[in-house]
């Protein structure tokens, strides 16, 4: 819904004055000064600049106290106070330059900016106490002369600070691994809750004591280290969750709701209720299912089926969901909201789909499933191995224990695992490619298959006129001066045939044609009926256009759709990768086949409906095919689910996206074997890391069971092997060009 | 041995004050937004005229 449209609507009904009821009030919160708030996704920002724009138009409106955009996650913040203005003003001045904003509720977005605080709070703490401990066991280690006293006094102080540290810091890690416990299962945190616990606690202990053993600095540079992996890992995300609720905001769209008296009103989407009665203007999106009550226009239906045309629709006709009116203004009787709607059957399928495909583990959950019984028996094992059969007894029996989780403390799946998907991702992102799951990189880099959607993905929305050889030069040159009028697709794809002669004056009428009244007659451009063509010419399996001139002789123009400009490049490409083919869509069967061939797909198949596509994927994961699916339609929703990893063009329907593992920006499908040769490079960079810190254990651990390590090699260890796999993973930047 | 005693609080110090100078950054907002910050010298200042 365009503010712009908004403000023309309302000046009927509201009295323009400033204290008239504000159509957003549900998205307005009142502060306690008395001004008022609202948070909106500004959309078209792509530059600083922008930023700038939009808060500068804000500032000068007058009564606005405060507005700023975040750059990052395009959300508008605006304060303003009421007796001077209204938020529906200040929205509509946005749209007028340019710069359409969505009102978000604020309790709908996620508190991901808290818990990203909380994490760095904790990483800061933790980073100032291994700092400050360090430079107080270097003193430990180095002071040849250090006297009891002075030693035990710098050991206090160690516990001082790492104490509470670990207190603070460690939480993001205890609490993980208590939720795993109480799951009975074993993930990751429960062997490092451990060996900081008992590091930490078997320090205190020798410090009371006055012993030489102790690990504060190993243990709070352990959880130092873990931390900027644990940040790094969220930070990855945190993009992909921008992402997602931007879709959120959108698809919480809001629409115009008339009331029996005649007032509008805009709720947000979800309060509508059937039986109410919406208004939708040109251009906007229709936000609910619903017959419509009066008004023509014409629909288009492309994200929802797959349909390149508007269709035209009238009183009485059903509208979806989702669908975007194109010409003429509708007011729509909403049909029963929730269960039976196109929409909400389409959720459905789609999230049964889902299902099944969460069974994925993370490459390094599976290694640490692996990982942690083998550290605990470890331990065990070099616990029971000096305390009883070697006789050395429990004290020294447990030092070399926590020696062992120490070591072992697997830094290479903390830190080098996510630092392989922050630079994957941060070059992704660079190339205008969206990860939308933690997951999804590792899923696309085992594809073998990949799967099209055609309309929408392959082809643009974009026509072309085929029949050109069939008809007369003079009579497309006029139907192009024709349509040169019209902002409908097919007339945009004929006007480009009119040349250099002027357009004529045309009448456009919504959902049947156009129409222009010369001299010497009526000459209409627009569907059979509107030219009364009265001839049986088959109807082409593509969209068609009848002109008709003076006369009244009638000429049929047909279209298709076009192909991608990198398409034929893209599927060559991914060919060379290694990986098969497939075409699967909704469209008529000689339009696939002509895309088909032209990309040199010899497996394609034609007017799938949702299901039949679910079908397909399901057994070809049955053959042990894993497949990459990429579409953009509201039919291939359920699809993008089903299939192992899923892209989809960010010009798709919301609900695809969301659905999407990954959305790709621009023109091009370059994006797609670009994701696959990425994924692929971090999966092999995970393995070596992997690798590496096997390789670093198999030497570490045979001296820490043999009670060779002490703190100090403990933590240096530790360090270095950090170090390595962190290097390692950032190879990945120097492999980065195209 | 003694100069130990001063040495230890001064380093704590500076660290606290490290740590206290990030944790007043973070909660007044400056990582909220990396992005702007990066492009910040680009933008005007308060500019008295607007193009359009």
């Amino acid at each position: 819904m365009t503010v712009a449209a908004l403000g023309d609507g309302f000046e009927a009904s509201s009295t323009g004055g400033v204290n008239a009821d504000d159509p957003f009030a549900s998205f307005v919160t009142t502060n306690d000064d008395g001004s008022r708030s609202l948070s909106a996704f500004v959309r078209n920002i792509v530059c600083a600049a922008c930023v700038q724009r939009v808060e500068r138009i804000l500032r000068k409106s007058p009564g606005v106290r405060d507005a700023r955009v975040n750059m990052t996650t395009h959300r508008l913040q605006v304060r303003w106070d009421p007796a001077l203005t209204t938020s529906e003003t200040l929205l509509e001045k946005l749209s007028n330059a340019g710069y359409p904003a969505v009102p978000i509720l604020e309790d709908l977005l996620s508190d991901a900016a808290a818990a990203d605080r909380r994490l760095l709070r904790c990483m800061a703490v933790a980073g100032f106490a291994s700092a400050n401990v360090m430079l107080l066991s270097v003193g430990v280690w180095a002071g040849f002369d250090m006297g009891d006293a002075t030693r035990s006094l710098l050991h206090w102080i160690s516990a001082a600070i790492a104490m509470p540290a670990v207190a603070y810091a460690g939480r993001p890690f205890f609490y993980s691994a208590i939720s795993s416990l109480r799951g009975r299962r074993l993930n990751m945190d429960v062997p490092i809750t451990l060996a900081i616990l008992l590091a930490v606690g078997l320090s205190v202990v020798q410090t009371i004591i006055g012993g030489h053993q102790v690990y504060f600095e190993a243990s709070v540079g352990l959880l130092f280290f873990l931390l900027i992996g644990r940040y790094l890992d969220r930070r990855a995300r945190r993009k992909a969750q921008d992402v997602g609720e931007h879709l959120l905001a959108l698809s919480a769209a809001s629409a115009t709701v008339i009331d029996p008296a005649g007032v509008r009103r805009i709720l947000p989407a979800y309060q509508v209720q059937a039986g109410m009665c919406i208004e939708v203007l040109p251009g906007d999106q229709i936000p609910v299912d619903g017959h419509v009550l009066s008004g023509r226009s014409d629909v288009d239906l492309s994200l929802v089926n797959g349909e390149t045309v508007p269709r035209a629709i009238g009183a009485g006709d059903l509208v979806y969901a989702g669908t975007v009116n194109r010409t003429g203004s509708l007011q729509i009787t909403v049909s029963g909201a929730g269960e039976n709607t196109l929409l909400q059957e389409i959720v459905r399928l789609m999230e049964d789909a889902q299902q099944v495909k969460s069974g994925y583990v993370r490459l390094a959950d599976r290694a640490a499933a692996l990982y942690a019984p083998v550290v605990h028996i470890l331990a065990l094992a070099a616990f029971v191995l000096w305390a009883f059969v070697l006789g050395a007894g429990a004290a020294k029996g447990l030092l070399i224990a926590i020696a062992v989780l120490i070591i072992t403390c697997p830094c290479a799946l903390g830190l080098a695992v996510p630092v392989v998907q922050v630079v994957a991702s941060g070059w992704l992102f660079r190339k205008g490619i969206l990860l939308k799951e933690g997951d999804a990189l590792e899923r696309l880099a085992q594809i073998d298959t990949v799967v099209f959607d055609k309309t929408g993905t392959l082809t643009t929305g974009a026509l072309r006129l085929l029949n050109t050889d069939a008809v007369d030069a003079g009579d497309l040159a006029l139907a192009g001066r024709l349509a040169s009028g019209s902002r409908h697709p097919l007339a945009v794809a004929l006007a480009a045939y009119a040349a250099s002669e002027d357009p004529l004056a045309v009448r456009e009428e919504p959902g049947r044609g156009l129409e222009h009244c010369g001299t010497d007659g009526v000459i209409r451009l627009g569907s059979r009926e509107w030219c009364g063509v009265t001839q049986s010419i088959d109807v082409p399996d593509g969209p068609e256009l009848w002109l008709r001139r003076t006369d009244g002789t009638t000429i049929q123009f047909c279209f298709e759709g076009t192909l991608r400009s990198d398409a034929v490049e893209t599927v060559r490409q991914l060919k060379v990768a290694g990986l098969d083919i497939a075409i699967l869509s909704g469209d008529a069967a000689p339009s696939v086949q002509r895309a088909a061939e032209t990309l040199g797909v010899s497996d394609w198949s034609a007017e799938c409906k949702p299901q039949e596509k679910i079908q397909r994927l399901q057994d070809l994961a049955q053959n042990g095919r894993r497949v990459l699916m990429v579409g953009d339609g509201l039919n291939d929703a359920p699809a993008l689910g089903a299939a192992y990893v899923s892209m989809s063009p960010a010009s798709a329907m919301h609900l695809s996206q969301t659905a999407a593992d990954l959305v790709f920006q621009g023109e091009g499908l370059v994006a797609v074997p670009t994701a696959i040769r990425i994924a692929r490079m971090s999966r092999r960079l995970i393995i070596q890391n992997f690798t590496l810190s096997t390789l670093y254990n198999m030497i570490a651990v045979p001296l820490a069971v043999g009670g060779l390590v002490t703190p100090l090699i403990a933590a240096v260890a530790m360090s270095a092997s950090s170090l390595v796999v962190t290097l390692n993973a950032l190879r990945l930047r120097l492999g980065t060009s195209p | 041995m003694n100069v130990l005693l001063i040495l230890i609080p001064v380093a704590l110090f500076l660290g606290l004050a490290g740590l206290a100078a990030f944790l007043w950054a973070l909660n007044s907002g400056q990582f909220d937004d990396l992005d702007r910050a990066a492009h910040s010298v680009l933008m005007e200042d308060d500019a008295p005229t607007e193009e359009d």
